[in-house]
């Protein structure tokens, strides 16, 4: 089903739009939320999404939609909500979008479609993350989402990994009538979404919703099958018959940063620290069997920059944590987080140390963490990434009392695909080589995407590998062409 | 969800079991193990597999009570089910024919390095297995071990089977009895896997050990079953279970796996006062 757009019902002229502010998120007290899971944002009422939608400038070449990963034609769903036909609106999302409850939660919008908005070239962007998740929410509040019918193809295609590429070839291929299965590692759908990112920026009730919407859909899912342990991806093609595979296994393993001290007890990865409190639901303890270390009036920080590093610090604060600290080597330009997440993280009180670098965990002498040592650094020269490089400053090492640190530094390539997978080629880090137009891997029938490709990207670069991986299985399904 | 077919008690606080895992019996391989999860609530923790049978799609492991989840573990009988198990994980045992080698299995670890001694056995190797166990009652996997070792030896800590000592000093014995050692495979507690691999490596034999440290996961994803080993962090699940015992850091290993005996006491004794008031509500006695 396409919903037709019933062309620009905006009443106000370009000129009245820009005058208009960006409508605010309603969001809890920072003091409030900084002591519960419940969501941050409590998302716009309909008055505020028509209010908002008004902004839009209805560009006749929406800089917005050519930035957006998998192609959300933002112009036309905007239109839908200045009509009042929300339902349209989010029917317009779906053609492009299978997971648009959890995009309009999770999506660095400023660096997509809300960077490349006109309207920001004078005033605030449009919110088009904030009314993708209105719309959304909306229509699952009615109840009412169309399911497509479609006849079946008699083709099945094996998807390895739960996370946002797989769900989303997954639901790309099942509308086109092919027969699909996902097979999870851990006992949740969900992958990153599930272990972790955190309830307080992405409910789990959410996902449940996707996964429900899909499983209707017709998507199988199998949990608890560790691809590469299990079952091979040969296995899958040749005994299973899969017509075609596509890998969307994740981050992988998480990276260290090989300084003294990381064997105490109190030193997590962010993966396990997330882990535990997300999946395993251990901040429930006794309730829940998995134990945590009990932050209650302690002091707690986090190592890194990025959106997993603000998950965990913002999770220890909301676990108890006294001081909750972000230790980050260079300055707030370069750091990789959503700037809403820095944001409310600031609000909620983390104490960020910036252009600091940890060389050592202190030890209370019987095993467990008793702080960090630090060294203040300087940005220099641009490194390859084109960001300046921090150089520490000497002689300015400090110590840092704290029970507990979490380690948010990137993460490298799981081998456990590709070593069990006779002529899949890698590159020299292990990450799977896909072509980035099809994702397609030296294996035919073999397709690849998102962070076991780019390595620690965004939910919405893995759904658009996912996107583009969907479109190429279906060419190859139906041509036979490799 | 995971049928448990069969149940026996092999000694006290231990308990075999037989789970229908078609997946996983037909990959199993000696040393790899299972994570499972008995229910919504609980948590994740490894195992290693005892054994499988491709053909009837089933796998064995071996439990002690210990903390909770085991000790909840061990109340369930054939007929109940197990919420998730995953697997098999791990890398497997290297197999090859390495001329003698001697098995040491400690408490559980006897099943655990049961299917590794017979791997070995196979392939050519002469086997020489030792069973340590406290007390006659638990010694456990003895009929299967013998049937697959060339020689076995048995200790008791307390004398009241076999002989009284422990399983270095029968290990000891052999090397001084100049028995050819061309590898060591030790499976137990972590304290006897160390006290082996330090009676090893004056002597030179290549010692392998399989560790047991906490795990969520069990695919590499979150790292926090990193033991030391030669001076560098190694994930147990992805790089292990098996690693060269003398370049084990053992007091690391020992001090994470102290991380969480607090909160795993107060599990333990929650749950077992749980029993009792369900044993004295429903009107059970002995």
């Amino acid at each position: 089903m396409t919903a037709t757009t019933k062309g620009s019902a905006n009443p106000l002229v370009p000129r009245e739009r820009i005058k208009l502010p960006r409508q605010a998120m309603p969001e809890q007290l920072a003091q409030i939320r900084a002591t519960n899971f419940t969501e941050v944002n409590l998302g716009y009422s309909p008055e505020l999404a028509r209010q908002e939608a008004l902004r839009c400038l209805e560009c006749a070449k929406p800089t917005c939609m050519q930035h957006c990963p998998v192609g959300v034609k933002v112009r036309e769903f905007v239109q839908f909500i200045v009509a009042g036909d929300f339902l349209g609106a989010a029917a317009k999302i779906r053609e492009d979008n299978v997971l648009p409850a959890i995009t309009g939660r999770v999506c660095p919008q400023e660096d997509h479609c809300e960077g490349h908005c006109l309207l920001s070239k004078k005033v605030p962007a449009l919110g088009i993350g904030y009314l993708e998740r209105f719309v959304t929410d909306y229509e699952q509040k009615m109840g009412v989402r169309s399911l497509p019918k479609v006849p079946p193809t008699g083709k099945r295609v094996a998807i390895v990994g739960s996370g946002p590429s797989g769900l989303t070839v997954a639901g790309d291929l099942v509308q086109k009538g092919h027969k699909v299965r996902v097979f999870e590692a851990l006992h949740e759908l969900g992958g990153v979404l599930v272990y972790g990112i955190p309830e307080f920026r992405l409910p789990k009730q959410i996902i449940r919703e996707q996964l429900d919407y899909m499983r209707a859909m017709g998507v199988e899912f199998e949990t608890d099958v560790v691809v590469g342990r299990t079952v091979t991806i040969d296995e899958l093609m040749e005994e299973e018959g899969y017509d075609a595979v596509f890998i969307g296994t994740g981050a992988g393993l998480p990276q260290f940063m090989n300084i003294p001290g990381e064997h105490l007890n109190g030193v997590y990865s962010a993966n396990e620290f997330l882990t535990r409190i997300n999946l395993m639901k251990a901040y429930q303890f006794p309730k829940y069997d998995e134990p945590m270390i009990d932050l209650h009036g302690k002091d707690a920080a986090v190592i890194g920059g990025g959106n997993t590093a603000l998950d965990a610090i913002r999770s220890a604060l909301r676990l108890g944590a006294r001081k909750a600290y972000v230790i980050y080597r260079r300055s707030e330009a370069e750091m990789p987080a959503r700037a809403e997440e820095a944001k409310h993280a600031r609000q909620e009180g983390i104490d960020f140390q910036l252009l600091t670098n940890p060389v050592e965990f202190l030890s209370d002498g019987k095993g467990w963490l008793s702080g960090v040592r630090c060294v203040r650094m300087q940005l220099g020269e641009p490194d390859a990434s084109g960001r300046r490089r921090p150089v520490p400053i000497e002689g300015s090492e400090f110590d840092l009392p704290l029970s507990v640190a979490v380690i948010a530094v990137g993460t490298s390539a799981n081998p456990m695909i590709q070593s069990t997978t006779p002529g899949l080629v890698t590159d020299k880090g292990g990450y799977i080589q896909a072509d980035p137009e099809k994702q397609r891997t030296s294996r035919k029938g073999v397709f690849a995407g998102g962070d076991i490709v780019t390595g620690s990207a965004t939910v919405i670069l893995a759904m658009g590998a996912g996107r583009r991986a969907a479109t190429s299985i279906h060419d190859y399904l139906t041509t036979g062409e490799w | 969800m995971f049928n448990i077919l069969h149940a026996e008690s092999i000694a006290p606080g231990v308990k075999r079991f037989v789970i229908e895992a078609p997946r996983i019996a037909r990959k199993q391989r000696p040393g790899q193990f299972i994570i499972l999860r008995i229910y919504e609530q609980g948590e994740r923790i490894p195992i290693t597999i005892a054994g499988s049978d491709p053909k009837a799609g089933t796998i064995s492991i071996v439990v002690q009570s210990v903390g909770k989840t085991t000790n909840l573990l061990n109340s369930l009988n054939s007929g109940d089910h197990i919420l998730d198990v995953v697997g098999p994980l791990g890398k497997p045992s290297e197999i090859a024919q390495f001329g003698t080698v001697v098995v040491v299995g400690g408490g559980v670890g006897t099943a655990m390095a049961y299917p590794t001694a017979m791997a070995l056995k196979r392939a050519g190797n002469k086997v020489i297995s030792i069973i340590g166990a406290r007390t006659k009652e638990l010694v456990i996997f003895e009929r299967e071990l013998r049937a697959v070792s060339d020689v076995l030896m048995i200790t008791t800590d307390d004398g009241s089977y076999a002989d009284k000592g422990l399983v270095t000093d029968k290990l000891r014995q052999l090397i001084q009895n100049g028995v050819p050692i061309d590898l060591v495979l030790a499976i137990g507690p972590v304290v006897m896997m160390k006290a082996v691999a330090n009676l090893t490596r004056g002597e030179r034999i290549r010692t392998v050990v399989s560790l047991n440290p906490i795990m969520i996961d069990g695919t590499g994803m979150c790292g926090g079953c990193r033991v030391l080993v030669d001076g560098k962090s190694q994930f147990a699940c992805v790089d292990g279970p098996e690693f060269d015992g003398h370049l084990v850091n053992f007091e690391v290993l020992t001090q994470r796996n102290s991380m969480y005996r607090k909160a795993e006491q107060r599990s333990l004794a929650e749950f077992q006062h749980h029993e009792e008031a369900c044993v004295i509500s429903s009107g059970g006695g002995r």
